[in-house]
């Protein structure tokens, strides 16, 4: 166990506080009374659970891939099975992107909802314990719990505070998700009886034949697929986006799509490394394809959530396509852009809810010349699209960057192919951003002469950013910078951790290599391999 | 020395005198009920006294060990939740409530026997005792027009037909190995299975009894129109009890034909992947709730089939788990049946409408119950789930684990349907009753009960399936 993790030093445990505080706030949410108590509440609860976290950020020793911060406590001792938690340098980020986006869901929920404000922030609560455990778990039941744990808050979020359509999407999007993950728990249950162990790290390190990496990479990558979401698994993302209350679109958009990344990166990669250099040149395409119909997708919409949605697909194709060109690049690139991701697209989502909160409409035509009555709104907006289109000084931009060099060192004409997404994806924002700054010319809502007016807007009045919503947005606008200018820090949080990754990917194949070459081959899979290397 | 070898078997008689004797007189529901549940949770108590108890009674015909006792404490749990549930008896006619309870008790009783039977007769005698019981109670249900009579016209039937098909599988056993005894055909049967198929066919026709009782494909076809004839509170009974009875027996029947894969396992597998593919494709078209449950246990029977034909420790141990959160998650669907049903009438998803708003407890109760049954953590029905394939896989059964994964991604589309339903009413839909349920405390102590349980132990199942282990390894 010792090579594989330091136990947590500091002196509070401070992961299992992070999956309590919410549960117990959540507990004691149910006694309560009144609406504004209940925010208020919700929000210092986030907020502790934000600052709890702090600590994983300075005391994070870089110069080791182990995980760091662990705690074990036995928990099944006849299965093997522990209670045991830690971070390592790619989970610790996913980690605090989860504890400061909490806070700001309560934030922007806070007039958006309106019925049923207990339920509300209790299955909130009890949905950051789900996701914070999917991230520090160390052991494949736990993380498992987590994950599926994790459907029943969000579907509740969907399926109560939706919109219109909001049974159907909450049904398809627990149905997707629950039916890829039911193959994630066949491939954990054989990993054990083939090795014996739950735990992730020997899992890694133990090295499976080649065609049973193959069955444990398909059982995983379509749970992952799933959650990322990647073409042609991508369908119920728009449906959940759409109708998911702003709060839900927030945490699907930041958190949840990452969890296909970050199952990717701690199961597939390392558990199976022979398989994943076996089938990266098939999920590459998967990504290209993943990018470019995202974006043309995006191109089409006229309901602003929609465009964002699909341009989500088209985001998580540049991850995936980080991930899967296993070079340094590529993944740094690919862990940045979720949580580039995570940021940016975080806090589109909260613009629309403020739009529509004013105007009841998402529809591009009807929010429109919004420049001339939102100032401060329009300027966050202008950030953020900017930002999303992986503009130069914006975060996007250091994550597309990294991705794309990765891709060019590699494969240039996957780089080429991608970079015609990174064009789609600046098409598509700038038609939104046009329209809804200045476009007057979709005439039906229109109220020609009275510009001068100000505020009135179609029949709506239009306020500019309350203190409230430009907290939120100017917390998100100080990431967007930062990592924009200065990525440094959080790649340096990555690098010991990225580098043994890939150091396990190369041996872990590297063994395969030779056993594979003697043993069986899979005639028709092989033909397909050779035909997609030769056409990149 | 107290010997507490027959003390569940003592209690539950003297719950079934002192019940008889009540018939005999005139009282209120309300002192039935109270005087059922007092002597239903001295019978608890008895089973739990007994637990660890051994012995051998009866000519060897009795055996007591940690296995049948661990199932007592289930069956008298069951009952004693059964009673609770149903606690003003709405669906009952006036006049035979104490009958009612009675009659319950026997069918207890008899399961009770069943768990320690170890020779044929003796199982096919505490068979027919648990069964005869359960035939009587299924009309005593008021005001449904004649429906029930049809319910319990078909589970005679059936009941009878499959008891015939057993006896007559037994004649077979008996004259191939010429014992009737569970512990010697335990060392006859495994050779005779490998390479007669008589001893194939003899076993599964043994076994038939059983299916009918755990409702598994192809004698599940009472299922939905007893479920949906028989009052809640009785269908509530006839969904979870004689299933946990069933289970041990084809465990124990399991045992005697060996440990090996043969034709036998195949049989049983078969049985076992049509089983869930059935219910889980008719329950996704159910509109009566108590149908939807009826398919979703002839799919729950599959399941737990698993790790029957498993034969090792932790599959026999997934499937004692898995049949004992079963009875609690279906105990906790029935209970909020029965009380959105003042007039024990049947329950369609459109009176689940609202229910959130009526009584957030009993949603509450749906909702875990459901989630529990479509298998997601950290809910008893996940933590089966698991022990179930993590068993099956054991023994290398992958394409039954596949087939079984796929199915249990089917389900949760009915059972997320019971949530939502509960959960999402149209918020201003005049037409719908907003009345608020008044639950009683008992009741809402219940409610409580089935939802601190089936979360607490899904997340803590060592104690329950050390116990299951253990009793598991008496057998092998």
């Amino acid at each position: 166990m010792e090579k594989y993790l330091i136990l947590n030093t500091l002196n509070f445990p401070i992961l299992s506080l992070l999956l309590v505080i919410p549960v117990v706030g959540a507990v004691i949410a149910m006694f309560m009374r009144g609406d504004t108590l209940l925010k208020f509440w919700g929000l210092a609860v986030t907020l502790v659970t934000a600052l709890v976290s702090l600590p994983l950020w300075t005391n994070f020793d870089t110069s080791t891939a182990k995980y760091q911060f662990v705690e074990l406590r036995h928990w099944f001792p006849a299965l093997d099975l522990n209670y045991v938690v830690g971070v390592d340098g790619i989970s610790v980020l996913l980690v605090l992107l989860t504890t400061l986006i909490m806070p700001l869901c309560i934030l922007c929920s806070w007039t958006y909802i309106k019925t049923r404000m207990k339920e509300f922030i209790i299955v909130t609560l009890l949905m950051e314990t789900a996701m914070l455990g999917v991230f520090v778990s160390m052991n494949t039941v736990l993380f498992y719990i987590f994950w599926e744990g994790m459907l029943v808050p969000m579907y509740l979020i969907i399926a109560v505070w939706g919109g219109e359509r909001k049974d159907y999407a909450s049904i398809k999007f627990f149905l997707y998700t629950f039916a890829g993950s039911v193959f994630l728990l066949v491939a954990i249950v054989a990993m054990y009886i083939t090795t014996g162990t739950f735990f992730i790290p020997a899992l890694m390190d133990h090295s499976f034949g080649f065609s049973y990496q193959m069955w444990i990479f398909a059982a995983c990558a379509l749970g992952f697929a799933i959650k990322m979401p990647m073409f042609p698994f991508h369908t119920w993302l728009p449906a959940a986006h759409v109708e998911a209350p702003v709060a839900g679109s927030v945490i699907l958009a930041s958190i949840l799509l990452k969890m296909g990344g970050y199952g990717f990166l701690r199961f597939c990669l390392p558990m199976a490394p022979a398989a994943t250099v076996y089938c990266m040149p098939f999920l590459l395409i998967m990504s290209l394809i993943s990018i470019v119909v995202g974006g043309y997708l995006a191109l089409g919409q006229s309901d602003v959530k929609k465009l964002i949605a699909y341009s989500s697909v088209g985001h998580m194709g540049f991850v995936t396509l980080g991930i899967f060109l296993l070079n340094e690049a590529g993944i740094k690139g690919a862990m940045l852009q979720m949580l580039n991701h995570g940021v940016t697209t975080g806090a589109l989502f909260i613009l629309i809810g403020i739009i529509y909160e004013r105007t009841h409409s998402r529809e591009l035509s009807v929010n429109n010349k919004l420049g001339m009555f939102m100032p401060i709104y329009v300027t966050f907006l202008g950030i953020f699209s900017l930002s999303s289109l992986a503009f130069p000084g914006t975060n996007s931009f250091v994550g597309e960057f990294l991705v794309l060099y990765g891709a060019f060192d590699k494969f240039p004409v996957v780089g080429a192919f991608s970079i015609l997404g990174a064009i789609l994806a600046a098409a598509y924002m700038l038609r939104m951003l046009q329209k809804m700054v200045w476009d007057d010319s979709d005439g039906h809502v229109h109220h020609g002469d009275d510009h001068g007016h100000g505020d009135d807007h179609g029949g709506h009045k239009l306020f500019d950013c309350n203190f409230r919503e430009f907290i939120q947005l100017a917390f998100l606008t100080v990431f967007v910078f930062w990592i924009g200018l200065h990525p440094q820090p959080l790649l340096h949080i990555m690098d010991t951790s990225v580098a043994h990754l890939l150091h396990q990917i190369d041996a872990g194949s590297a063994v395969q290599e030779a056993v594979h070459h003697h043993g069986e081959h899979h005639a028709l899979l092989e033909t397909a391999g050779a035909w997609v290397r030769n056409l990149l | 020395m107290l010997n507490t070898v027959f003390l569940p078997e003592l209690a539950l008689m003297l719950t079934v005198l002192v019940l008889f004797f009540m018939t005999l007189g005139k009282f209120k529901t309300g002192t039935v009920q109270a005087v059922s549940l007092l002597l239903a949770a001295i019978s608890l108590v008895a089973a739990v006294a007994s637990f660890g108890s051994h012995g051998d009674l009866f000519y060897n015909a009795y055996r007591v060990d940690a296995l049948s006792q661990l199932f007592k404490i289930a069956i008298t749990l069951g009952l004693f939740l059964v009673f609770m549930l149903g606690h003003g008896l709405t669906g009952i006619r006036r006049e035979l409530h104490t009958e009612y309870n009675m009659f319950l008790a026997i069918s207890a009783m008899g399961l009770v026997f069943l768990s320690s039977s170890v020779e044929l007769l003796t199982i096919l005698l505490s068979l027919e005792i648990s069964s005869y019981a359960l035939y009587v109670v299924i009309p005593f249900r008021q005001g449904q027009g004649r429906i029930h009579v049809e319910a319990g016209i078909k589970y005679v039937l059936f009941g009878a037909a499959s008891t015939g098909l057993t006896l007559y599988g037994m004649s077979y056993v008996f004259g191939l190995a010429h014992t009737t005894y569970l512990s010697e055909l335990a060392q006859k049967m495994p050779a005779l299975v490998a390479t007669q198929p008589l001893a194939v066919f003899a076993m599964i026709f043994v076994m038939t009894a059983f299916f009918y009782k755990l409702a598994l494909f192809p004698m599940h076809f009472w299922t939905p129109d007893v479920y949906q004839g028989a009052s809640n509170e009785t269908a509530g009974f006839v969904a979870t009890l004689p299933k946990v009875g069933a289970v041990l027996l084809l465990i124990r029947f399991a045992v005697v034909a060996g440990f090996d894969i043969t034709q036998f396992t195949w049989v049983l597998a078969v049985v076992a992947v049509l089983s869930m593919t059935l219910g889980n494709m008719s329950a996704l078209v159910q509109n009566d709730l108590k149908r939807l449950l009826a398919y979703s246990s002839i799919a729950h029977a599959g399941y737990v089939m698993l790790g029957v034909i498993t034969a090792n420790q932790i599959g026999m141990a997934a499937s004692v788990f898995y049949v004992i959160a079963y009875l609690l998650m279906n105990l906790g669907c029935f209970y909020v049946i029965y009380n959105i049903a003042p007039d024990g009438e049947n329950v369609t998803f459109d009176d689940l409408k609202g229910l959130s708003k009526r009584s957030p407890l009993l949603a509450l109760t749906l909702l875990v119950s459901a989630f529990s049954m479509a298998g997601i953590p950290p809910t008893m029905g996940f933590t089966g789930k698991f022990m179930l394939f993590t068993g099956a896989l054991h023994k290398g059964f992958y394409a039954l684990v596949i087939i079984a994964v796929i199915n249990t991604a089917v389900a949760a589309f009915y059972y997320l349907k019971m949530a939502r339903a509960a959960y999402c009413a149209p918020e201003s839909d005049p037409a719908l009753p907003f009345e608020a349920i008044a639950l009683p405390l008992g009741s809402r102590f219940l409610a409580t009960f089935f939802i601190v349980i089936l979360l607490a132990i899904g997340a803590m199942p060592q104690s329950l399936l050390n116990a299951a282990k253990s009793a598991i390894s008496t057998l092998l």
